[in-house]
C-alpha cells in the first residue's frame, strides 16, 4: 500500500517531466554519422586534364555536365576539392596553366578563372566580353611567353583574347570583323609566335586568320569557298591541316593551309569506304595524322597520308571512343581507344604515326550495366624500367567514371548518382530462413573487445582514441546495413532513376548501391530517355510472396510525341521483369488509387492525341477500372499558353484496330488565365500516397474545425508576364503574383489570392488542407512565406456530441466533389531570409505527427521548420487558450534556429530535390536530398515518442527496478514481522 | 480510522473473550448451559436492563449521525484544495482530482461497515446512512465536475472527432504538367 501510493505520483511526475522537456531536434557530436550518410558525386566527366608531376599528390582534374570542376586523387578516385559552378555558368573548357593553377572558362566563353591547384582556391577571375555570341575555345600554350609571362589564349564571343596566366589580366584582344564568322580551332603551333584561327563563314567559306601571338596583329587573313558548304565539324591532324566534311556528309575536305595559303583535296567517302551508307559526321579529335569518321553505327579510322591522301586503316561497329594525342617522348604522341563488345572492353594505345603497333593492347571485364564507354582520357608515366605505362580514364554511358590501369579497373565512381531525376521508396525483404543476411556474427574476441571499449565509454574511462573507436563501430553497426526489413522501417531500398537511364537501388543504411540497372535497349528503341519511376506494385496484403516492383517511363527520343517505353523493375533483384515499346506517346501518366488482386497499381497513360490507355493490360484490371469509370478524370496544365483543362473518359478509342484498353476522352472544363498578365509557373498537387489521420482540428476551447481534405486539389501560382525577366527587370508596381487553389474535377476555383509586389520564382509544397509557398516580395526586397489553410465549412455545425458519440453523423461518409463544397480558407505571410531550391515536408505513416517543412535553402543545406510557425491562426498577443494549443505569438519573419539544419555541417552541392519516406514507426520519417550530392536521414518531428531513445539508459532502468523489487521484498518482510508481534501482544 | 476498522473486521480468525459477560446478556446464538433458563433471569431485571438499552440506542443514533455528517468537513476540505489547485493539468491537479474520485467511491463501498457498530434494532440507520451517502455522493460530483473543468472528459464534440478519418471522395483525378 505504502509502495503503491508513494509509486504512482512518481511515474506521473516522471511523466510530467520528460514531456515538459522543449523539443530539441540538433544532433549531438557523437550522433552524425549514426543515421544519416551523404555522398559526394561529380556528375558526368566533359573534359579530364591530369596533373602528375614529380612532386605533389598525382591527380586528375575534371569538368563536368554539373557544372562542376573536382580535383581528383589518381590513387583513390578520391575528391580533393570541387567546386559546383551556378547552373547557367557552364563550363567550356578547361586546362592547366603553369603547372600549378587550373584555368576554366565557363558562361558561353565570358568567365575565365584561374585555381590554385593543390587545394581549389580561385586565384583570379577575368570577365571577357565580345561582340556577339560564338563558340568558345580555350588554348594554354606550354612554351608560349609574351615579356616573361606565360599566354592564354581564348576565342570568345567572336573575340580572340590573349590572358596574362599570373594575374588575369588581358594582354591584346583581337575582334573579327566578319560578320558570320565561326572560329571551329585556334591553332599554335609550337616553337612559333603564330596563331592560326580557323573557321567558316557564311556556311561556304572557309577563313584562316594569322595572327602574332606577341601583340595580336593580323598577319594574314585568307578565304576560300567551296561550293558546297561545309559541315560544322572539323578534326585536326596536323598544326596546317584540318579535315571536315562537307555539307551532305559524303565527300571528306582536306583544308591545308600551309604558309597561309589554302588548299582543299576532295575525296568521295565512297572512294575510301566501299559500303558506306548515309551521310558521315566527323568526331572531333586532335590526334596527328589520324581522324574518326562514323557513318550510321559504323565507325572508320582514317590515317592522312601525303598530301590529302587518305587511307582507311580500320572499320568497326563496335562502340568506340577514342582519346586526344598525348605527346610522350621526343616527335612521338600516342592516343587511346576503347572499344566495347559485349561484356569486354578492349583499350588500345598506339602511336600516332604507326597505327599497326599496340603500345598496350588490354580487355578487361567490364560490368554490362556500365554500358558502352563515352570519353576515353589518356595519361602516361614512366616505369622503372624506362618503358611507358599508361592509364585509362574513361566516362562510361551510364556517367560513371573508371581508372584503368595495368588491366585492372583502379577505381571507379557512380557519377550517375549525381543527376538523379526521380526516387521512389521499396521495402526490404522480409527476415525469414534462406534470406541472405549481411555477415552479423563476429568472433568472441572481437565481441569481447567491443563491449569492453562500451563499458570503458559509459564509465568515462576512455581515451581520445578509444572514443574514435567506439564512435566508428556505432556507425559500422552491421545492424542498420542489413538486408532485411526492420520492425521500425527504418531499412529500406531507395530507387533512383538517373539521366543516364540508370536505375540504382540505394541502401538507406549506409547508403550503398545494392543493385544498378541500366535501362533495356531494344530493336525499337536505340536510346530511352528515362522520365519517371512509379511503383508498380507493392505486396503487403495479399500476393506477399511477389518482389515490388516499379514502372519505369521513358520515352524513345526528345520529341514529346516519341514513342514510349515501358519497363518493370523487380526492386529486390533490380532484374527487369519485362519491357514493353509502346506504339503511343506517353504525355501523362496518371497512377489510379487501385490495384489488382496482386496489388499491381492500375496506371492511366494519356498519349499526344488524348487517348487514356489502361495498364496493366490485363482483365482484371479492365473490370476494375470499368467499375470506376464514370469517377475518373484528369487534368492537363499547359503552361505555355496559360490553360488549364479538365478531361473525363468517354468511350473506348475509335480506330482500325480494337483496343479495349484503350479509351477516348472529352473535354470537360478548362481555367483559361489570360495571357496579358498571367502566366503559369508552378503548379502543385497533393501527393498521391499522402496519410491523412484526421478531417478535424481542434483548436483552442475544445472548438473543431473540420479541414477540406481532398486529393484533387491543385495549387497553381502565376505571374505577371513581365516578372519572367531577372529580378530588377520590374517595378513592384507592374508584378503581382496570383495563387489558385482548383478542384481538379470540376474546375471550380477554391480559393484565389493575389499578392501585390510579389514575384517568382515560386516553390510550393501542398499537404493535407493547406499549402505553403515561397516567393520575392518586391516591395520589401525580402522573400516571403505564405501559407493557405483551407477548412469545410459545411461541417463546421457537426457539433453534437451524441451524434458523434453514436455515430449518427456522415462526416465520414464518401462525398462528391460536383457537391458544392462551402471552404473558408485562412492565410498568413512572413518574410524569410532564404532564397529557396526546393520545398517538402515530413509525411509519417500515420500522418499523426506534427508537420514539419523541409526548405532546401540556396546555401545547399536543408532546413527544418516546424509547421507551427506557418500557422495562419498565429496572432501577435495570443489568448491563454491558443498558447496552451501551441500558436506560437506572430512574428513578422520566420526564425531560422541553427540547430535546425538536418544536414548539420554539410552541404548537399547543387540541392535539387527532397524526398520524405514514412518509417513503419509513426514518429519517424526518412528525408532524402539529392543533387550533385546525396544526404540521407532519419527525422522525427515530434521526437521519439514511440521508442526509447538510442542514448537511453538501459542500465539506469534496471537498476531501478532491482532496487524496487529489493524494497518490495524488505518491506513486505517487515511487514509480516510487525504483525506476526502484533498477533502475539 | 483503518487501523480499528481492521481490528474490528474480520481480520481475526478466532477469539477468546476473557471479559467478565455475567451481568451482561449473551447473544441469541450461544446455547444456554444446561438448567438455566434465561426468561426467569431475564424478568428479574427487565426494567433495569430495558432503561440501559434506551440510553445505548440513543447514543447509537446520536453517534451514527455524527458519523454521517462527518464528511461534511471533508467536503468543505476538499472543495478548498481544488480551488488552489487551479485549472491547468499538471501534477497537482490530477492528484486532487483522484483523490477527490477514489475517496467517496471507497467510503460508499466501506458504508455498511461504518455504521456496523451502531446497528441496532432500536437504531433506525436509515437517515445517516442517506445523509453520508448524500455527502460523499456531493464529494464525487465535485470530483467529476473537477475533471470536466480539466478537460479531461469527453465532453466537447472534438474529444468525439479528434481521430476521424477524412471521407472518401467518389471522383479522382490525376494529371498534370506534360512530361
Amino acid at each position: 500500500m505504502a509502495i503503491r501510493s508513494f509509486f504512482i505520483p512518481f511515474l506521473l511526475f516522471v511523466l510530467c517531466f520528460c514531456s515538459s522537456l522543449s523539443p530539441v531536434l540538433s544532433l549531438y557530436e557523437d550522433q552524425v554519422g549514426l543515421m544519416d550518410w551523404h555522398q559526394q558525386y561529380i556528375g558526368k566527366v566533359k573534359q579530364a586534364v591530369f596533373s602528375t608531376q614529380k612532386t605533389g599528390r598525382r591527380r586528375v582534374i575534371v569538368s563536368t555536365e554539373e557544372n562542376v570542376i573536382a580535383s581528383l586523387d589518381l590513387r583513390h578516385g578520391e575528391i580533393f576539392w570541387r567546386h559546383l559552378l551556378g547552373s547557367n555558368d557552364v563550363i567550356n573548357g578547361i586546362d592547366i596553366g603553369l603547372g600549378k593553377y587550373v584555368i576554366t572558362l565557363s558562361s558561353g566563353g565570358s568567365i575565365l578563372r584561374s585555381w590554385n591547384l593543390p587545394d581549389g582556391q580561385m586565384v583570379w577571375e577575368s570577365f571577357l566580353q565580345g561582340p556577339k555570341h560564338s563558340k568558345s575555345l580555350l588554348l594554354v600554350p606550354t612554351n608560349l611567353k609574351i615579356e616573361k609571362d606565360n599566354v592564354i589564349v581564348v576565342f570568345s564571343n567572336g573575340r580572340l583574347h590573349a590572358v596574362s596566366c599570373i594575374d588575369g589580366e588581358v594582354l591584346w584582344k583581337k575582334d573579327f570583323e566578319a560578320e558570320s564568322f565561326e572560329a571551329q580551332q585556334v591553332i599554335q603551333p609550337s616553337g612559333s609566335d603564330l596563331i592560326y584561327v580557323v573557321g567558316f563563314s557564311a556556311s561556304s567559306q572557309f577563313k584562316m586568320y594569322q595572327i602574332n601571338a606577341r601583340n595580336g596583329e593580323l598577319l594574314k587573313h585568307e578565304s576560300a569557298t567551296f561550293s558546297s558548304g561545309f559541315l560544322r565539324e572539323v578534326s585536326l591532324v596536323s598544326s596546317e591541316m584540318v579535315v571536315a566534311l562537307d555539307s551532305t556528309g559524303s565527300i571528306l575536305l582536306a583544308i591545308s593551309f600551309q604558309n597561309g595559303e589554302i588548299s582543299f583535296q576532295e575525296t568521295p567517302i565512297s572512294n575510301l569506304v566501299e559500303d558506306s551508307s548515309g551521310p558521315a559526321v566527323i568526331i572531333p579529335l586532335s590526334v596527328p595524322g589520324i581522324f574518326v569518321i562514323k557513318t550510321n553505327s559504323v565507325t572508320i579510322f582514317i590515317k592522312v597520308i601525303g598530301k590529302g591522301k587518305f587511307e582507311v586503316v580500320e572499320k568497326t561497329n563496335h562502340e568506340t571512343a577514342v582519346s586526344n594525342a598525348l605527346p610522350i617522348s621526343e616527335g612521338q604522341q600516342a592516343f587511346a581507344l576503347v572499344q566495347h563488345a559485349g561484356s569486354e572492353i578492349h583499350l588500345a594505345v598506339k602511336l600516332a604515326h604507326d597505327w599497326d603497333d599496340n603500345l598496350l593492347k588490354e580487355s578487361i571485364k567490364m560490368d554490362q550495366q556500365r554500358g558502352i564507354p563515352h570519353k576515353v582520357f589518356i595519361n602516361n608515366y614512366i616505369r622503372t624500367d624506362r618503358s611507358h605505362g599508361f592509364r585509362l580514364l574513361i566516362v562510361m554511358e551510364d556517367h560513371s567514371l573508371l581508372l584503368l590501369q595495368q588491366g585492372a579497373v583502379v577505381w571507379s565512381r557512380e557519377d550517375g548518382l549525381a543527376s538523379i531525376i526521380d526516387v521512389t521508396a521499396s521495402e526490404l525483404p522480409l527476415e525469414r530462413d534462406g534470406v541472405s543476411v549481411a555477415k552479423v556474427e563476429h568472433n568472441l574476441f572481437e565481441w569481447l573487445k567491443g563491449h569492453m571499449l562500451k563499458l570503458k565509454g559509459t564509465l568515462m574511462l576512455a581515451s581520445p582514441k578509444d572514443v574514435a573507436a567506439i564512435q566508428s563501430m556505432r556507425i559500422k553497426s552491421s545492424e542498420k546495413s542489413k538486408m532485411t526489413r526492420d520492425h521500425n522501417g527504418f531499412r529500406k531500398l531507395l530507387i533512383v532513376l538517373t539521366r543516364a537511364g540508370k536505375l540504382f537501388a540505394l541502401h538507406t543504411g549506409d547508403g550503398r548501391v545494392v543493385w544498378s540497372h541500366l535501362l533495356h535497349k531494344s530493336e525499337a528503341c536505340q536510346s530511352p530517355i528515362g522520365l519517371n519511376l512509379y511503383q508498380w506494385q507493392v505486396p503487403h496484403h495479399h500476393a506477399l510472396d511477389e518482389n515490388p516492383s516499379v514502372l519505369v517511363i521513358s520515352r524513345c527520343g526528345p520529341s514529346s510525341d516519341a514513342p514510349g517505353v515501358l519497363s518493370f523493375v523487380d526492386t529486390y533483384t533490380g532484374k527487369e521483369l519485362n519491357s514493353l515499346s509502346l506504339i503511343h506517346a506517353v504525355v501523362q501518366v496518371i497512377p489510379l488509387p487501385y490495384t489488382d488482386s496482386t496489388e499491381q497499381r492500375l496506371h492511366l497513360l494519356v498519349d499526344s492525341d488524348k487517348h487514356a490507355h489502361l495498364y496493366p493490360k490485363t482483365s482484371e484490371a479492365l473490370s476494375i477500372f470499368k467499375h470506376e469509370f464514370s469517377n475518373i478524370y484528369w487534368y492537363s496544365v499547359e503552361d505555355h499558353n496559360g490553360i488549364i483543362k479538365g478531361h473525363a473518359l468517354k468511350c473506348m478509342c475509335i480506330g482500325e484496330v480494337v483496343d479495349e484498353f484503350c479509351f477516348d476522352t472529352r473535354d470537360l472544363w478548362s481555367v483559361v488565365f489570360p495571357s496579358e498578365s498571367e502566366k503559369i509557373i508552378a503548379t502543385v498537387p497533393r501527393k498521391l500516397n499522402e496519410v491523412v489521420h484526421t478531417q478535424a482540428k481542434v483548436i483552442a476551447d475544445q472548438d473543431v474545425m473540420y479541414k477540406y481534405i481532398s486529393r484533387n486539389i491543385l495549387f497553381v501560382a502565376t505571374v505577371a508576364p513581365k516578372c519572367s525577366g531577372g529580378i530588377g527587370s520590374v517595378t513592384p508596381e507592374e508584378s503581382w503574383l496570383v495563387a489558385y487553389l482548383i478542384d481538379t474535377v470540376t474546375g471550380r476555383i477554391l480559393h484565389r489570392v493575389t499578392h501585390h509586389g510579389a514575384r517568382g520564382p515560386v516553390h510550393a509544397v501542398f499537404s493535407e488542407n493547406w499549402v505553403v509557398y515561397h516567393y520575392f516580395n518586391l516591395r520589401a526586397h525580402r522573400y516571403e512565406m505564405s501559407v493557405i489553410e483551407i477548412y469545410d465549412q459545411s461541417r463546421a455545425d457537426n457539433k453534437d456530441v451524441w451524434k458523434l458519440v453514436f455515430g449518427k453523423h456522415n462526416l465520414t461518409s464518401p462525398i462528391s466533389l460536383f457537391s458544392r463544397p462551402e471552404v473558408i480558407t485562412k492565410s498568413q505571410s512572413y518574410f524569410f531570409t532564404h532564397s529557396v531550391k526546393a520545398i517538402a515536408v515530413t509525411s509519417t505513416a500515420k500522418g499523426i505527427t506534427s508537420e514539419q517543412l523541409l526548405i532546401g535553402t540556396i546555401g545547399d543545406q536543408v532546413l527544418a521548420l516546424d509547421k507551427r510557425f506557418l500557422d495562419p491562426r498565429r496572432s501577435v498577443n495570443p489568448t491563454q487558450a491558443e498558447k496552451e494549443e501551441g500558436i506560437i505569438p506572430l512574428t513578422d519573419s520566420l526564425p531560422i534556429i541553427p540547430q535546425s539544419y538536418i544536414t548539420h555541417a554539410l552541404r548537399v552541392e547543387g540541392l535539387r530535390g527532397i524526398i520524405t519516406v514514412p518509417a513503419k514507426l509513426e514518429s519517424t520519417t526518412l528525408v532524402f536530398a539529392h543533387g550533385v550530392d546525396l544526404f540521407f536521414t532519419q527525422l522525427a518531428p515530434s521526437r521519439t515518442y514511440d521508442s526509447l531513445t538510442e542514448d537511453f539508459s538501459y542500465a539506469l532502468l534496471l537498476i531501478t527496478i532491482v532496487a524496487l523489487v529489493a524494497a518490495i521484498i524488505v518491506t513486505w518482510r517487515l511487514s509480516e514481522r510487525k504483525e506476526l508481534q502484533d498477533k502475539w501482544r | 480510522m483503518e487501523k480499528g476498522k481492521g481490528v474490528m473486521g474480520s481480520g481475526r480468525r478466532w477469539a477468546v473473550d476473557f471479559s467478565d459477560n455475567s451481568t451482561a446478556p449473551f447473544s441469541r446464538d450461544i446455547p444456554n448451559p444446561l438448567g438455566f433458563t434465561r426468561a426467569s433471569v431475564d424478568q428479574d431485571d427487565s426494567t433495569v436492563s430495558r432503561q440501559k438499552k434506551d440510553a445505548e440506542s440513543n447514543w447509537k443514533a446520536q453517534k451514527a449521525w455524527e458519523v454521517a455528517q462527518a464528511p461534511f468537513k471533508n467536503l468543505l476540505m476538499m472543495g478548498f484544495m481544488m480551488w488552489m489547485a487551479g485549472n491547468t493539468v499538471h501534477l497537482f491537479s490530477i492528484g486532487i482530482t483522484f483523490s477527490a474520485l477514489w475517496q467517496p467511491i471507497s467510503a460508499l463501498q466501506g458504508v455498511g461497515k461504518v455504521f456496523e457498530p451502531y446497528k441496532d434494532s432500536k437504531v433506525e440507520l436509515l437517515g445517516p446512512k442517506l445523509l453520508f451517502i448524500a455527502l460523499y455522493l456531493g464529494g464525487l460530483a465535485l470530483g467529476v465536475w473537477k475533471l470536466n473543468t480539466l478537460g479531461l472528459l469527453p465532453t466537447h464534440a472534438s474529444d468525439w472527432v479528434s481521430s476521424l478519418p477524412p471521407a472518401q471522395e467518389v471522383e479522382y483525378s490525376g494529371g498534370g504538367i506534360p512530361l
